[in-house]
């Protein structure tokens, strides 16, 4: 079986090599790794700092960033109750319509509409943002390499640019984001919002906090998907134990 | 044959009735129950059916996912969301699918390089390999339209860039990427009937994959050995002694799925395709799919747009002919002391292009990128020819059961099924 | 089959074989039965077309005797606004007489608004009776053109092939002049 190995050590590259991140990005900062409760095979979210989180987002981000996946319902899963949902639903105005006289109205939201936007469309947001457009938040974790560590450490990225850096008009240096130059001005400041439950809203925990609410807007599905992928591994260990003691028995007389 | 009844001996009287006017139970049982296979087969050749069973999750997962999507360029990324969000197990459904075409890749590159190590392709075997083929070819276009439905920025840009390439061509390239667009950019009508095509192309892979497994039980399997089954003692039936063997691989190939799938299922993506599509602003890095990789390694390595162009399109048209420029008779490389080292270079070559493939188009990853394009090249066109002719192949066993029954023990039961006739 | 051909093996390892198969194949059955459910699951209606499932109702521009209809869940419903004769009318009905008996008061919150699904209970068609000039049938309330039948004015079966009361769905009222159903 000279050959055979070969072709198995193979095929475990194919495996790793396509895992490996396969896209350097010039120069490019070590981002620290943050510890999440969502991190790992049992990982969970933690539902009092997604709370926290949301805080957050609903009185900082949310006068720029849109979460346009997102309905008021959905924050029913990080443990607000159903007067709750309903509460911060309605302190919105959202246009519905067009009623009987053609004429489109605008109502107090419901749990079942989506977090209201900032702006009207992307132009709105340039006009307002000095011509840069703030994302989308909704899937924001899955859609920046690095996820939930690359935006923990982007809002703690702030700081005076090292000597020579020239920071362009409008523009706010950033250590963690790509060409260190971001439009996004310093969002969170020590002790910004009073949080609900009385903890104290440093820099760091505000930052760690919405990471947590982010990380959760963008894969909901993620608590389901690792309980039910443990048990299948573990319904898929004892098959492939029955199935190679039935392999053996069948090829026992051949061999 | 004359007309009539087909003579079933099924014990089944329900059985009997249909099979007699439609023998498709005794086709099953000739084809996969009785089936004289090598009786030497090792897990290299549990690749096959896992492409099968991979191909019909695709099918599956991908007809539960067309229920809820919208191919439309203003919905369709809100509407694959949607799937992940609110339909129930719809993530399941999706990274299911996602995850389902890596593997389906993995697999049928494992399978591929089996067949390469093993000679498989030699005759008698070279329509079932040119086949082989074609359902990569199938299977390269259909995975390529289905990361454009998603609509994100990935997507976007890797429409645009593939069909593209297209234009490389000489006064007809312009209209022909035109024609695929249906307008002057990759848009709506463009995502409307890669759609249509992703929809379609799985049931055409499907037919052709019954091509090439009807060619394959004429010929018979190859095996690790490379020879030709003598007589009974050489094989054993297809069940239960490879449905057995299979099981167990299917088995661990689902591990794998499944790890990828509940714990890593963006491990393989690229972040960039959760931006939605944007016409105006390509992303800093774009690259395709992990599977398409060392193909692209090999189109950036050629300084010219249209000999990039066809030589990567030449990489894989090669493989239609690798039939012939093998001279070697010996098809398994395992009794071929010089091919191995030259075939161990090739994959990494392959590995290296992947890893290339990956990385800007920057020094030294370019240089690399050359030198690796041009030993996939000599090695086909160049090294095989010449090795057939050059190389003293090992002394072949007699036969497949010789080297197993060291010691002359009994007659393995398994080997009552009808001796093969071999071309 | 195959094996009782290829094994002419003990029967004592024939058996053991046989056994582990069996748990084996019933186990990956299981596992094939597990893995169906999520497909089958993903068809029923999303969390987000569960979610959008009230719909509010101003009654203050229906006069007496006039009935609009409002789309809930995409089907349609009627809000009639009842004059006293046609509540009299719902009233005067002996029981015994309907074919789905229910008696008026029970099918509506007040005695002048009448809410209910507006989907015959036959085969699915939509009854005529909303619009003024519209045939409203023998018994005042709606008439099916699809085969024929007739409602009253509590929109209770009472000629034809229907079978049950037009249904009235789950509201409430939110206002004296709104309501929201669902």
């Amino acid at each position: 079986m000279s050959g055979f190995p070969t072709l198995r050590a193979l095929a475990l590259g194919l495996g790793l090599i396509a895992a490996g991140p396969a896209f350097a990005a010039g120069e490019e900062v070590e981002l620290p790794n943050t510890r999440f409760s969502f991190e790992g095979l049992f990982g969970h979210f933690d539902r009092a700092s997604a709370q926290r989180g949301f805080q957050v987002y609903k009185e900082v981000c949310a006068s720029c960033h849109s979460m346009h996946l997102m309905s008021y319902r959905n924050l029913r899963q990080i443990g607000l109750s159903e007067a709750e949902v309903a509460a911060i639903a309605a302190t919105v105005q959202v246009t519905d319509g067009p009623n009987d006289d053609g004429q489109m109205i605008e109502r107090p939201g419901r749990a079942s509409d989506r977090f209201k936007s900032p702006f009207a469309n992307e132009q709105a947001a340039r006009a307002a943002n000095n011509n840069a457009y703030p994302p989308d938040l909704s899937v924001i974790t899955k859609a920046r390499e690095g996820g939930a560590d690359y935006i923990h450490a982007l809002l703690l990225g702030y700081g005076d640019p090292p000597a020579g850096v020239q920071v362009a008009e409008g523009l706010h240096y950033n250590k963690y984001f790509a060409g260190h130059q971001i439009a996004m001005p310093q969002p969170l400041s020590e002790g910004q919002v009073e949080y609900h439950d009385g903890t104290k809203a440093t820099l760091e925990q505000m930052a760690t906090d919405v990471t947590q609410f982010l990380t959760w807007a963008a894969e909901p599905e993620m608590e389901e998907r690792k309980a039910l992928g443990v048990k299948m591994i573990i319904f898929l260990t004892i098959l492939g134990g029955l199935a190679y003691a039935v392999k053996r028995k069948v090829w026992h007389d051949v061999h | 044959m004359a007309t009539g009844l087909h003579k079933s001996d099924f014990a089944n009287p329900v059985i009997r009735w249909v099979d007699a006017r439609l023998p498709v139970f005794t086709m099953m049982q000739k084809e996969y129950g009785t089936f004289p296979t090598p009786r030497n087969f090792n897990y290299l050749w549990n690749f096959g059916a896992l492409a099968m069973v991979n191909l019909l999750i695709m099918i599956v997962t991908g007809i539960f996912l067309a229920m809820n999507y919208t191919a439309h360029t203003s919905m369709a990324f809100d509407s694959v969301e949607r799937i992940m969000r609110d339909v129930n197990y719809g993530w399941l459904l999706r990274y299911a699918h996602a995850n389902g075409a890596s593997m389906f890749f993995i697999v049928v590159y494992i399978h591929i390089f089996r067949g390469l190590y093993y000679g498989s392709y030699k005759a008698p075997r070279e329509l079932l390999w040119m086949i082989g083929v074609v359902i990569f070819l199938l299977m390269m276009a259909t995975a390529f339209m289905g990361y454009v439905l998603p609509w994100g920025q990935m997507s976007f840009w890797g429409a645009t860039v593939i069909t593209n390439l297209f234009s490389a061509f000489p006064l007809v390239g312009e209209s022909i990427v035109t024609w695929l667009w249906g307008g002057f950019s990759v848009d709506n009508p463009t995502l409307n009937r890669f759609f249509s095509l992703h929809y379609l192309m799985p049931f055409v892979i499907f037919g052709v994959v019954f091509l090439h497994v009807a060619a394959l039980h004429i010929t018979g399997s190859n095996n690790p050995l490379g020879i030709d089954p003598k007589g009974p003692q050489d094989t054993v039936p297809f069940h239960p002694y490879y449905t057995a063997k299979d099981s167990v691989g299917l088995v661990v190939y689902f591990i794998v799925f499944a790890v990828l799938v509940f714990f890593f299922p963006n491990m393989l993506g690229h972040a960039d395709n959760y931006i939605p599509a944007n016409p105006l602003v390509t992303p800093p890095h774009i690259v395709p799919e992990w599977y398409f990789l060392p193909f692209y390694a090999i189109l950036r390595a050629v300084p010219d747009k249209l000999g990039g162009v066809l030589l990567m399109f030449g990489s894989i048209a090669i493989l239609f002919v690798l039939p012939w420029l093998d001279t070697s008779p010996v098809r398994s490389m395992r009794f071929r002391p010089l091919a191995r080292p030259f075939f161990a270079v090739w994959c990494v070559t392959f590995l290296v292009l992947l890893y290339c493939g990956g990385k800007p188009p920057e020094e030294p990853f370019v240089t690399i990128a050359r030198v690796c394009t041009a030993y996939y090249f000599l090695y086909f066109l160049v090294i095989l020819p010449l090795l057939g002719r050059l190389e003293r192949p090992l002394p072949l066993p007699e036969s497949i059961a010789r080297p197993v029954l060291r010691g002359g023990g009994p007659l393995p039961a398994g080997a009552m099924g009808k001796p093969m006739e071999k071309a | 089959m195959a094996e009782t051909l290829a094994h002419p093996a003990p029967h004592d390892g024939e058996t053991r074989r046989d056994f582990l198969q069996l748990v084996a194949g019933s186990f990956a059955a299981v596992g094939v039965g597990a893995i169906a459910w999520p497909f089958i699951s993903s068809m029923n209606p999303a969390r987000d077309t569960l979610a959008v499932s009230t719909t509010d109702v101003d009654l203050k521009p229906i006069a007496a005797g006039a009935a609009i209809t409002v789309v809930w869940r995409g089907k349609p419903v009627f809000v009639r606004h009842r004059t006293e004769e046609e509540v009299k009318a719902a009233r005067a009905v002996p029981i015994s007489e309907l074919k789905d008996p229910q008696p008026d008061q029970a099918r509506v919150k007040k005695d002048q608004w009448l809410v209910v699904i507006g989907i015959c209970t036959h085969l699915g068609c939509i009854p005529l009776g909303q619009k003024p000039t519209d045939q409203r049938g023998p018994y005042g309330g709606w008439f099916c053109p699809c085969h024929g039948s007739a409602y009253d004015t509590s929109g209770r079966i009472r000629l034809g092939p229907a079978p049950l009361n037009l249904p009235v769905p789950s509201y409430a009222f939110t206002s004296d002049t709104q309501i929201r159903i669902g």
